[in-house]
């Protein structure tokens, strides 16, 4: 089937048939394995360790112990045990994320359609603001408002990174609105009377979201790597809360010469980060694959050389 | 083109102004001043009396309308924490960071353009595959924590740099000019080898995917059916159009580059602004924050430019 006549005869998204071919991709597997996992290490993995996520064992003797049997990943400054606090920050980092993806993904949408659908002046001051907006870097944007307010709460922290994390899919979702809305079934809806509403809902909105569920996946690694390197400056998510960020955090606060000696506190949290941020990567390069037929030949680093 | 680069110019002005706006109020609306740090000495009549004269008592509008007006004339105020006036203080900063980002930048796309390009010739076989893993890792290592990784192998377990600053604090100055160049060079290697190894993943990512969509092109066939050289198929004809959408790239990376150099700077301690945002930000510096955030966001705009002047300099098709 041919993106454009599926184009022309329906405005019916392609995301539920992507599926099936989802499932069929081997490096998707990959990806959705390695986050199923860790999904379940977040939620029961902490019911199975002995030690509580914010425990200090023996202040004195399991200060800075390296990994050893009864502490695989080591013990931090505060004696705490490393492995538990990093199943406990899996929970934080990835409901973090996810929740803030899932926020700027909506602001970003509705931005995007309403600045593609309406046009004209609207749509040209909405996108200089948008300019605006994108040239400041996020990263100094959020280390300005966190530091500035203090202790944010971790729900504030989550509307943060949503709120800063929308302009690029925005620009995406007006591309693809302005595209969509010229095609024949958006005429045809018209022709019928449909509503403005109506066409906004049932015809672009689905034609518009492929690239939005490639942007949100690839965004949650994105997001994840950003909040642990705020929680590693400190501001991100407070002690005693474990993010993957905060344990690095507890681990190098005490000056330069800080972690030869306790590398373990920087390395196994770090390997979490990566692992789950290259999960989230090879799942958005294979949703690409899978949603975007037009890309086909493009971006597959590893996989489907036949075509 | 000059047309173009005069309308592009006034809607950069705009961009600039709508970034000062933002950051303006986001920082001014946070709870507490310059002056409200802890100190017992320090009477709240004093600290009034400081508000009066720097001007914090008065409506935001008001601030907004004075600070405007004072950027314009190229004033940015004044860092409390320093004692110096922010431009000076920026203007020692800034070029650091440049020659951080800018070397990074230069050696990501060199390689990255390289590797792309060799991916995309021998697509499929155990290059491609092997080195698209190792990037696709690369790309998934957050900025710190690979700086981190960096530092700890380099500096600590086999100790062959040194681990911070842009030169040693005790010998720099008792050292030979060639020396003193040797040394600076030395603490250049891993802040730059960290943001490098980082930023030429994505870039050979998008090179590998442009070079794939050219290389089934028309002309492409005819350049084989001519009988080219391979090579020079690849690299003049090929490579050259696989270069215009990685110049669009080049204008999307720059505020990646500036937040990672940020990180990178906090790890090796670079005293660059990135160093100076993050220590301006826990003294509530308000000034030198709203500068740092305002000239990052012009480096941005400027860098939006010249791509896209780059942009029409090499693509004849957008020439009028």
């Amino acid at each position: 089937m041919l993106p454009s006549i599926r184009g022309f005869v329906s405005s019916e998204s392609n995301v539920a048939p992507a599926f099936g071919r989802l499932v069929r991709h081997p490096s998707a597997r990959w990806g959705l394995g390695v986050i199923a996992l860790l999904v379940l290490a977040a939620s029961i993995g902490p019911f199975f360790s002995s030690y509580s996520c914010v425990e200090q064992l023996d202040i004195v003797n399991l200060k800075n112990a390296p990994p050893s049997w009864p502490h695989p990943f080591g013990t931090d400054q505060y004696s705490r045990d490393v492995l538990t606090r990093v199943l406990c920050g899996a929970r934080v980092s990835l409901a973090v994320a996810t929740l803030a993806v899932l926020l700027s993904m909506t602001l970003g949408t509705a931005y995007g359609l309403i600045a593609g659908f309406v046009g004209g002046r609207l749509d040209n001051a909405m996108m200089r603001i948008l300019d605006g907006c994108l040239s400041i870097p996020r990263v100094l944007l959020l280390i300005a408002v966190l530091t500035l307010w203090e202790r944010v709460p971790i729900g504030g922290l989550i509307v943060l990174l949503g709120a800063t994390g929308w302009f690029g899919v925005s620009r995406l979702v007006r591309a693809e609105t302005i595209s969509a809305k010229q095609l024949d079934y958006v005429a045809a809806a018209r022709a019928i009377g449909a509503s403005d509403t109506r066409i906004l809902w049932r015809h672009l909105l689905p034609n518009v979201i492929s690239p939005v569920i490639v942007a949100a996946t690839l965004a949650v690694g994105n997001v994840i790597a950003l909040e642990a390197g705020l929680s590693y400056l400190g501001i991100g998510a407070r002690a005693p809360t474990a993010s993957w960020g905060s344990i690095f955090f507890d681990g190098v606060e005490s000056g330069v010469a800080f972690f030869a000696g306790n590398w373990w506190v920087v390395l196994f949290p770090g390997i979490a980060i990566v692992v789950t941020v290259l999960a989230f990567n090879v799942l958005g390069d294979a949703l690409r694959d899978v949603l975007d037929p037009r890309q086909l030949h493009l971006a597959q680093p590893w996989t489907d050389d036949k075509k | 083109m000059r047309r173009l680069f005069v309308a592009r110019l006034a809607q950069s002005l705009i961009v600039v102004l709508i970034v000062t706006t933002i950051s303006f109020f986001v920082i001014r609306s946070a709870p507490g001043d310059p002056f409200s740090y802890d100190a017992p000495n320090v009477t709240p009549a004093i600290r009034e009396h400081w508000r009066a004269q720097f001007g914090y008592d008065r409506p935001l509008p008001e601030q907004f309308a004075r600070y405007v007006t004072s950027a314009a004339h190229g004033q940015l105020g004044y860092s409390f924490q320093l004692h110096e006036d922010v431009s000076t203080a920026l203007a020692q900063a800034i070029p650091r960071t440049l020659l951080l980002t800018g070397v990074s930048l230069g050696l990501s796309f060199i390689l990255g353009l390289v590797i792309g390009v060799a991916q995309a010739v021998r697509r499929g076989r155990w290059f491609d595959r092997l080195s698209s893993g190792v990037l696709m890792l690369l790309y998934s290592l957050p900025d710190f924590w690979g700086a981190l990784m960096v530092l700890l192998v380099f500096a600590y377990w086999w100790p062959i740099l040194p681990a911070g600053n842009i030169v040693d604090q005790v010998l720099h100055d008792y050292m030979s000019p060639w020396q003193a160049f040797i040394d600076r060079v030395r603490h250049l290697v891993l802040p730059v080898a960290s943001l490098t190894l980082l930023t030429m993943a994505g870039i050979s990512r998008y090179q590998r995917a442009a070079m794939l969509e050219v290389l089934p092109s028309d002309f492409i066939r005819t350049a084989r059916a001519k009988g080219l050289p391979e090579r020079q198929i690849i690299w003049r004809h090929a490579f050259r159009t696989a270069l215009t959408p990685m110049v669009t790239m080049l204008g999307l990376l720059l505020p990646a580059l500036l937040g990672g150099a940020l990180f990178v700077e906090k790890v090796f301690s670079w005293p660059g602004m990135g160093w100076l945002a993050a220590n301006a930000i826990a003294a509530r510096d308000y000034d030198l924050v709203t500068a740092i955030v305002i000239v990052g966001s012009i480096m941005v705009v400027i860098g939006n430019v010249l791509a896209d002047l780059l942009h029409v300099a090499i693509d004849p098709r957008i020439r009028e």
